[in-house]
């Protein structure tokens, strides 16, 4: 069927400005770049004579005209990797005005769904996190800070500390004395893992990123003392070297997991939902399951890798205790084990049930939760803001008394550390960001993970593609974004005047509603600015 | 009490002035009319937590105290010398022009705040953040010198001026200093006698031995020090001194994108 | 309508003192007033108050309930909710004069009370303790503008609206001999001051007067109100002495440990400790971080046999400690403790997160 979809994005290559390096056709995983070779084609066709004359002919015209760069607008989806490398900055990408009238109900993107599932009656998929505009609880919550009654500490001069554990904490310690009638601990504590920053990086698997994507975030956690997540697509060797701030996940499809990997990661997760794809499984095309990927995924070369949408092993709460059970023996005891699932209506009740189930750590993932791939009706549509579902969840948890026993990672979201900062305060212990570490890797969130064809070397096995990723450079680019947050976070809380994370942590009277609902202030435990 | 001062033009007695009792306004008010009435010397007696003694005051004058006088000695004071017999409270010298104080014995947190000139000796020990942001310009050098230990963030922001932590009188085992060392300190200079373990320090600054221009400020101070205390400056003179510098004088320049 | 206090927090600053005869030899009130007095530029006489140990030795095994009652129905209300508890010995109001500057005070009164037997679970204290403090956050919560001040046995507090030194002669303190004394000047920043928010805050056997802001409040408020603390003051003292019964009394910390949770040591600190040090104060961060006081403050904690003195780990706040002779003494300046006794045998400032802990000696008093 001819498609008529017509163009998103319009290039506009400036001809005078352009080298014809090439660089850009080379490097576009979509293909939307060629070079025309127009002039010397239409010479070809009208010349009548001579081989050889004709090589003088072009020769000669190429001189004049050389080839030119043209673009295939349709398959431009305005990722920004050709204008960010063209060394002349030639390249121009501009919105199709004319793409779709005007309409403030039948908006663009729906008129193109439309379009789209009438040739080819499938559902439309999509990549990275909800991107309509639903309201932003973080957006109508501000911080305080201190003026006169209690001062603000200078965080460059003063310690400022933003080391935080993860793991289930008893209710209280036991001291004894020791022989010297010193105190020490009687109390035998479950594993913890250290945070220096409370923030981790969300799971993104290998597979749905590549290796060289995986590696820095790997190379970051680790300069930053942090964790990374494998995602359910198992621990590539490369990775080896970093398990000490690797989380390894364990999800419906089990890639990877055998005794060796829960043996090596830092810390084991459950994964049972993400926020942007709650009660749905995945997979991973086997195309994309080349060589390593096989070999890290522990399945055949180019066959399919689904991830059934539920764990078939836990049709109940009971069946997850099972889980966690069955994952801290093989594991006798040494490292926490977390529950991720998707910020949904009943969170609450869920992660209290997670909590009783024996899960150290619980890991909500709000509605604006990325993905590399996932139906946009599902994206768009499902699940709940993770602000609303963090408070609820905190809140329901201290009401049990049982807060103590799980840290809470909050995800879904989160685009600065204003973010983390009031995460924290509504009861988070720390944070994972996803789409921000990819941003800060170089994507530009044109949301064709699921594709296969990301210019920037991210959501891409392609090697010709994932070369475009220096994993130094990114991991470092990761780095410096974990720094920044850090002494953000520091600035935050020398204003606020306490100097340790934990005295913000449901610390709900620092932060203040604006603009927000009576009922939205009440589920976050919030109160008005200027109460 | 001041109507009576006022007619004095000029005086050679010392003037005492009994505290007992008083309220700070009443007692500083009182130094003041017997300042402007020409007295030159005043001593106060039974001084116990008296406020803001000797606040902004710009007339040449030695004021001696008999107790503990309160917060904010000499704050703003710009010429006369104090001298404390006994302790002091917090914030002494606070944001000082010119003008020396001298206690004899131990003195609070917060000393010499921002102190721009002039001279504090405290003999004994003193509490957190002393000579916090103390600095410099032109002629105008602070000079804090303390005989025993100093407690934590000991010249914070120090951005100019001399600080001295003597260390006398510990307890073996007791560290010079408490802890966070000069963090921020980006200008001046300070000097222990000993070392303090690297722990202890802020980033910003690292240990240095002593040069003989070192040697020559360093002396006259133990010098004036020893004078004022009854204290062997030539012994003081054979120990071990340590130099703190700051390492660089804009340490925050990574701090910030723009 | 504006709230009041009690309705909603508001921060204040202060002036803190105490006086201890470790040898438990009681003295009157008027040594800790002229302390508290001596430094009356911190308060601004919107909130002075006393906690005097020792001074009910014919009552000694009994709690007394100090309760501030500004309706009588809130007194009635009062008196029934500790009926249905306790045995109540002996109820009066507590002996008061006039004094200029004290205005429209409630009415005062005090309990003497034993746990109705029915009541008592086995002879366990802390199930006790448990009655005491429910029966305490009741009237505060139900009860018409009634609160308790002090629910101690042999102890009481002495607080409400005005300078320091005219609350000791609203209540007379001069007639009243203890071995154990705190004091405090109140500076809040409301007016009018109220009497319920006045410090001293009494819980049980503890007592405490604070100065600062504690910045982590509501970290604290909200570690605190699952273990079914209910902080109806609104205030930071109330956090501090909820903190003291929660890890000393209910989770059986040693004080010197509870005070490094309040107060804890930096992480840097804790991972220079030599093993098995490290481990106790590393779980003592992880289990008890929501329990880190955080902000500027220097407070004093009294129960029956003993005082403490802490500051915040980075001293945003004074305190000095000093001995003379029997006596211990804390307070905010200097001068204040020069003020009782005059020149002490040994004076000192407490340093950032260090706890002063002085006990009776032979462990009570006399």
């Amino acid at each position: 069927m001819r498609s008529l979809l017509p163009p998103e994005y319009i290039v506009r290559i400036d001809q005078d400005r352009c080298r014809r390096c090439g660089r850009c056709v080379r490097n576009c995983g979509f293909g939307a770049l060629s070079f025309e070779h127009s002039f010397w084609h239409r010479a070809k066709e009208l010349f009548q004579g001579s081989t050889e004359d004709l090589q003088k002919v072009i020769a000669h015209v190429e001189e004049y005209v050389p080839d030119r760069v043209v673009a295939d607008n349709r398959k431009c989806v305005q990722c920004h990797y050709c204008v960010t490398h063209c060394p002349e900055g030639a390249i121009n990408i501009e919105p199709n005005p004319l793409a779709y009238k005007a309409n403030h109900y039948w908006l663009p993107h729906y008129q193109k769904n439309i379009v789209k599932q009438a040739e080819s009656g499938g559902m439309i998929l999509t990549g990275s996190g909800n991107d309509k505009p639903y309201f932003s609880y973080f957006d109508h919550l501000v911080l305080d800070a201190c003026q006169v009654t209690n001062p603000s500490i200078d965080p460059l001069r003063e310690p400022m500390e933003l080391r935080t554990y993860l793991g289930s904490r008893p209710k209280a310690l036991e001291i004894e004395q020791d022989s010297d009638g010193e105190p020490v601990l009687k109390t035998k504590l479950t594993p913890q893992v250290k945070l220096e920053i409370p923030i981790v990086f969300a799971a993104m698997s290998y597979g749905a990123i590549s290796l060289n994507a995986q590696k820095a975030l790997a190379m970051a956690a680790k300069e930053c003392g942090v964790l990374m997540n494998t995602g359910e697509g198992g621990m590539h060797r490369d990775l080896y070297p970093y398990a000490d701030h690797i989380i390894g996940q364990v999800a419906s499809g089990r890639f990877g997991v055998n005794p060796e990997y829960l043996e090596r990661a830092a810390m084991l997760e459950i994964k049972i939902g993400q926020g942007a794809k709650p009660g749905i499984g995945g997979h991973l095309p086997g195309e994309k399951v080349d060589e390593e990927v096989s070999r890290t995924r522990m399945i055949p070369v180019g066959s399919d890798a689904l991830s059934p949408a539920p764990h078939h092993d836990i049709y109940s709460i009971e069946d997850l205790a099972q889980l966690i059970s069955a994952l801290k023996e093989a594991t006798a005891y040494t490292k926490p084990v977390g529950v991720k699932i998707a910020a949904v209506h009943n969170v609450a009740a869920i992660a209290s049930g997670i909590a009783r189930a024996g899960a150290d750590v619980i890991y909500i993932d709000g509605f604006r939760g990325g993905t590399g791939a996932t139906p946009m009706i599902i994206r768009d549509h499902v699940g709940i803001p993770i602000e609303l579902a963090l408070a609820a969840v905190d809140d329901r948890l201290r009401q049990e008394g049982i807060r103590n026993q799980v840290s809470l990672i909050a995800a879904g979201g989160i685009r600065h550390s204003g973010d983390v900062a009031k995460a924290i305060a509504l009861g988070a212990d720390a944070v994972a960001i996803g789409t921000a570490a990819l941003i800060a890797m170089g994507c530009h969130v044109c949301q064709q993970c699921f594709s296969g064809n990301c210019s920037w070397g991210i959501a891409t096995q392609r090697p010709e593609l994932t070369r475009h990723l220096n994993p130094e450079e990114a991991g470092q680019r990761l780095a410096n974004l974990l720094r920044g947050w850090a002494l953000e976070l520091k600035e935050i809380l020398g204003s606020l005047g306490i100097n340790a994370i934990e005295s913000l942590r449901g610390s709900r009277l620092r932060l203040r509603g604006v603009g927000l609902s009576e009922q939205d202030l009440e589920i976050l435990g919030v109160k008005p600015a200027g109460r | 009490m001041g109507c009576e001062l006022r007619n004095r033009v000029e005086a050679v007695e010392p003037y005492r002035i009994d505290a007992q009792g008083m309220h700070h306004r009443q007692l500083n008010e009182t130094i003041r009319a017997a300042l402007s009435a020409g007295y030159r010397e005043i001593i106060l007696d039974n001084v116990n937590g008296q406020r803001y003694i000797g606040a902004g005051i710009s007339t040449p004058a030695y004021i001696e105290i008999n107790g503990v006088p309160g917060n904010d000695l000499a704050v703003f004071m710009n010429g006369p010398t104090i001298r404390v017999h006994g302790n002091g409270q917090d914030g002494i010298a606070n944001t000082m022009n010119s003008g020396t104080v001298i206690v004899d014995g131990s003195a609070g947190d917060v000393l010499g705040y921002g102190m721009r000139g002039g001279r504090l000796f405290v003999r004994g020990d003193v509490g957190y953040r002393v000579g916090i942001h103390m600095k410099e310009y032109r002629e105008q050098v602070p000079v804090l010198v303390v005989g025993g230990r100093a407690g934590a963030f000991c010249g914070e922001y120090m951005a100019g001026g001399v600080l001295v932590v003597l260390g006398l009188d510990r307890l073996p085992g007791q560290p010079l200093t408490g802890d966070y060392l000069a963090t921020g300190m980006h200008g001046g200079v300070i000097y222990l006698r000993g070392r303090v373990a690297e722990h202890l320090l802020g980033k910003e600054v690292q240990m240095f031995d002593l040069n003989d221009q070192d040697w020559k400020l360093l002396g006259g101070l133990l010098d004036e020090f020893g004078n004022y205390f009854g204290v062997d400056a030539a012994e003081l003179k054979k120990d071990q001194y340590t130099k703190l510098l700051p390492v660089s004088h804009r340490p925050y320049g990574r701090l910030y994108v723009s | 309508m504006l709230l009041r206090e009690g309705e909603v927090r508001i921060p204040s600053g202060c002036a803190v003192s105490a006086i201890l005869n470790v040898k438990g030899r009681c003295i009157n009130g008027e040594a800790i007033t002229q302390s508290i007095a001596c430094m009356r530029e911190r308060s601004n006489g919107l909130g002075g108050g006393f906690a005097a140990y020792g001074i009910y030795p014919e009552f000694k095994d009994h709690y007394a309930f100090h309760l501030l009652c500004e309706t009588e129905q809130g007194r009635l209300d009062a008196e029934e909710l500790l009926r249905q508890n306790f045995l109540i010995d002996r109820s009066e109001p507590i002996p008061t004069r006039k004094v200029i500057g004290i205005e429209n005070p409630p009415a005062v009164w005090r309990y003497f009370a034993r746990v109705r037997p029915e009541k008592a679970v086995g002879c366990s204290s802390t199930a006790e303790g448990n009655l005491v403090t429910s029966v305490v956050m009741k009237i505060n919560k139900h009860c018409d503008r009634a609160y308790v001040a002090s629910s101690g046995k042999n102890m009481g507090v002495f607080k409400g609206v005005g300078f320091p030194e005219d609350i000791a002669a609203f209540y007379r303190l001069e007639e009243y001999e203890g071995y154990l004394w705190t004091a405090h000047g109140r500076f809040p920043t409301n007016t009018p001051g109220w009497w319920g928010g006045a410090h001293p805050l009494g819980l049980l056997d503890w007592s405490v007067v604070h100065n600062g802001e504690i910045s982590s409040y509501g970290a604290n408020k909200r570690y605190l109100e699952m273990f079914r603390y209910r902080l109806e003051l609104q205030t930071d003292t109330e956090v501090v002495a909820y903190l003291f019964d929660l890890l000393h009394r209910r989770h059986d910390l040693p004080l010197e440990l509870v005070c490094r949770v309040l107060a804890a040591p930096f992480w840097k600190d804790i991972d220079r400790m030599p093993e098995p040090q490290r481990r106790l104060y590393t779980a003592l961060r992880q289990v008890y971080g929501s329990a880190l006081l955080n902000g500027p403050f220097s407070i004093i904690v009294a129960h029956g046999k003993g005082l403490i003195g802490l500051n915040d780990r980075i001293k945003l706040r004074p305190l000095v400690y000093a001995r003379k002779g029997d006596f211990v003494l804390m307070g905010s300046e200097e001068s204040a403790l020069r003020r009782i006794f005059g020149e002490p045998d040994e004076v000192r400032a407490v340093w950032g997160g260090e706890p002063v802990i002085v006990e009776l000696e032979g462990g009570s008093a006399q």
